[in-house]
Formats: structure tokens, C-alpha cells, sequence
């Protein structure tokens, strides 16, 4: 159950990030060219797995407790920033992410912006791809090494965050437009679930709290955190409409 | 020392994020789970009600 739990999670977080990836890649190469963007994405590649090849042992040598503690912290603030977001995407008060207006105003930025050519390459596009990527990936990295390591199987997670990018990078190769009709918000909400689970569970475990029946208090504590979040977006909707009514009265 | 505070910038906007009471809200639900825990007190059901209350709160200030 764990490591489903802990596949989907690495799947569905890594397969928000590389949409949003996507859509910077995509604009880059069609306004500035592929060649200089393509580099971009390779650079950017390579930062990251340096970064996890310099971080994934050291992690795996801090004591577990430890190590709980501090990765469930890290995913609690960041699993409740993903929830943040998406309860106030789906309440009304934020707008939806709307992959087809970003690629727009990408593309209309990278088209207006001069050349620069730097070692053979248009600099701008190479910058572009090299920024969106490593910071969408180091999202990612960071989600697979803490997941990974503190259940014990960096392959485990890193094998769905591969699939994710087989699935998302074989789709924006055939359709090579922005993958707008990705259910993204409802992808974030899952995440943002799963990351504030993991963090709950793993964070009370590293501050010393036993939890009842072990890991098997993993889906209960899921299904605890769907069922605030829902309770929530529905509080948040209606004190958006009793609020747009006292404004209209 | 510039490039060393877009650093610090970077990593604190990557990690705490645009609500930095959420993260201190988690930091103090974690301390009071470890406090109890180490008095001997069934302390898991702390956590799971302490973030559900910094989550609504941090909601409430979003939505002002």
C-alpha cells in the first residue's frame, strides 16, 4: 500500500511539474529555436541529476528519525502550499492555471526579446528552457529523493517520476502545443493531499508520536486530509458567495 | 554577497513559499507532537488537527 501510495505520489507530482515545463520548453523552441532550447533542457538535465547524485547518498546516511522529522516538515509546508492553492483555485478566489494562456504570453515574451548569441547558442532560449526546467525538476528532485528515501526506495520513486516523464514528454512530442486539457487543479489537489499525508504521518513519527496500527494509519490519515480539504473548499465557497451576494445587495 | 542573498532568497521562497505563517505553524504543531511524545502521551492525533487549523487560517488570510 506504501509504495503505491508513494509511486502515485512521485507519478501525479512529477507530471504537474513537467506540464508547467512543457509549456515554457514549448514556447522557447517556437519563438527562438529548437536547437537553443533542446540545450537548455539538456544543461538543465544534467544540474539536476548532479544535484540528486550529490544529495541522495547524504541523505540516506542521517539517522531515519531524523530524517522523518526534517522530510516531514519539508513536505508539510510543501504539500500545504499545493492544498493552499488548489482549495483557492477551486473556491473561486484564485484563478484556474491556464497552461494555454502562460504558453501565449511565454511565446509573446520570447518573441519580443533581442538576440544574444552566446557559444553558437540564442542565449535567451537556452536561459528560458535551462530556468523552467531546472526549477520545475528541482521540485520534483526533491519530492523523489525525500520520498524515496525515507520509505527506504529512491528507485521506487524515481521510477514515477520516469514514468511521468515518458507520459508527459511522449505527449508534447506528438501534440507539440501546451497540455491545456490536463485536469491540473484536480492533479495539484491529489498531490497536495498526498504530500501533506506523507509529511503528517512521517512528522509525527520523527517528533517521537506512534501511530495506530503503524503504516496502516496511512490511508486513514489520507482520507482525513481529502475529506478537510473538501470541508474547507466548500466553507470557502460559501463565504465567497455570501460575500459577492452582500456586495450585489 | 549579493549573489549569496539571491541564494538565501531563493532557497526561502523554493521551501516556505508565499505564507511563511504555515511554515511556522508546522514547526510549532511538530514541536508541541515531539513535547508530548517525549512525556509519554499518545501524541499522534496532534498533527493531523494542527495542520487542518494552520491550513483553514492561512486560507482565511488568502481569501481576505
Amino acid at each position: 500500500m506504501t509504495a503505491a501510495f508513494l509511486v502515485l505520489s512521485a507519478f501525479l507530482a512529477s507530471a504537474v511539474e513537467m506540464v508547467e515545463a512543457l509549456t515554457i520548453v514549448l514556447a522557447s523552441g517556437l519563438a527562438r529555436g529548437w536547437r537553443s532550447s533542446l540545450a537548455g533542457v539538456g544543461a538543465a538535465t544534467v544540474a539536476l541529476a548532479a544535484i540528486v547524485a550529490a544529495l541522495g547518498p547524504a541523505l540516506t546516511v542521517i539517522p531515519l528519525d531524523g530524517l522523518r522529522l526534517v522530510v516531514g516538515a519539508l513536505l508539510l509546508v510543501f504539500g500545504l502550499q499545493w492544498l493552499r492553492k488548489a482549495i483557492l483555485r477551486a473556491s473561486g478566489y484564485k484563478a484556474l492555471h491556464d497552461e494555454d494562456a502562460i504558453f501565449a504570453r511565454e511565446l509573446a515574451d520570447a518573441e519580443r526579446a533581442p538576440r544574444d548569441e552566446r557559444a553558437g547558442l540564442d542565449w535567451y532560449g537556452f536561459t528560458l528552457s535551462f530556468k523552467g526546467v531546472l526549477l520545475e525538476g528541482l521540485e520534483v528532485a526533491f519530492i523523489v529523493l525525500t520520498f524515496g528515501s525515507t520509505q527506504g526506495s529512491i528507485p521506487l520513486a524515481a521510477a514515477g517520476a520516469a514514468a511521468a516523464l515518458a507520459l508527459v514528454a511522449s505527449v508534447g512530442v506528438a501534440v507539440r502545443a501546451p497540455l491545456a486539457r490536463v485536469p491540473e487543479n484536480a492533479m495539484k489537489f491529489a498531490v497536495g493531499a498526498m504530500l501533506t499525508t506523507f509529511g503528517i504521518f512521517w512528522g509525527a513519527e520523527g517528533a517521537g508520536a506512534h501511530w495506530p496500527g503503524d503504516d496502516a494509519s496511512l490511508p486513514g490519515v489520507l482520507a482525513y486530509v481529502c475529506l478537510a480539504s473538501f470541508v474547507l473548499v466548500r466553507l470557502l465557497r460559501r463565504r465567497r458567495a455570501l460575500g459577492l451576494a452582500g456586495a450585489g445587495a | 554577497m549579493r549573489r549569496l542573498a539571491a541564494f538565501g532568497r531563493f532557497w526561502w521562497d523554493f521551501v516556505v513559499g508565499d505564507d511563511p505563517l504555515t511554515a511556522l505553524g508546522v514547526a510549532i504543531a511538530l514541536g508541541a507532537t515531539a513535547a508530548l511524545a517525549d512525556d509519554g502521551l499518545a501524541a499522534w492525533w496532534l498533527l493531523p488537527l494542527a495542520v487542518v487549523l494552520v491550513l483553514w487560517v492561512s486560507l482565511r488570510r488568502a481569501a481576505r
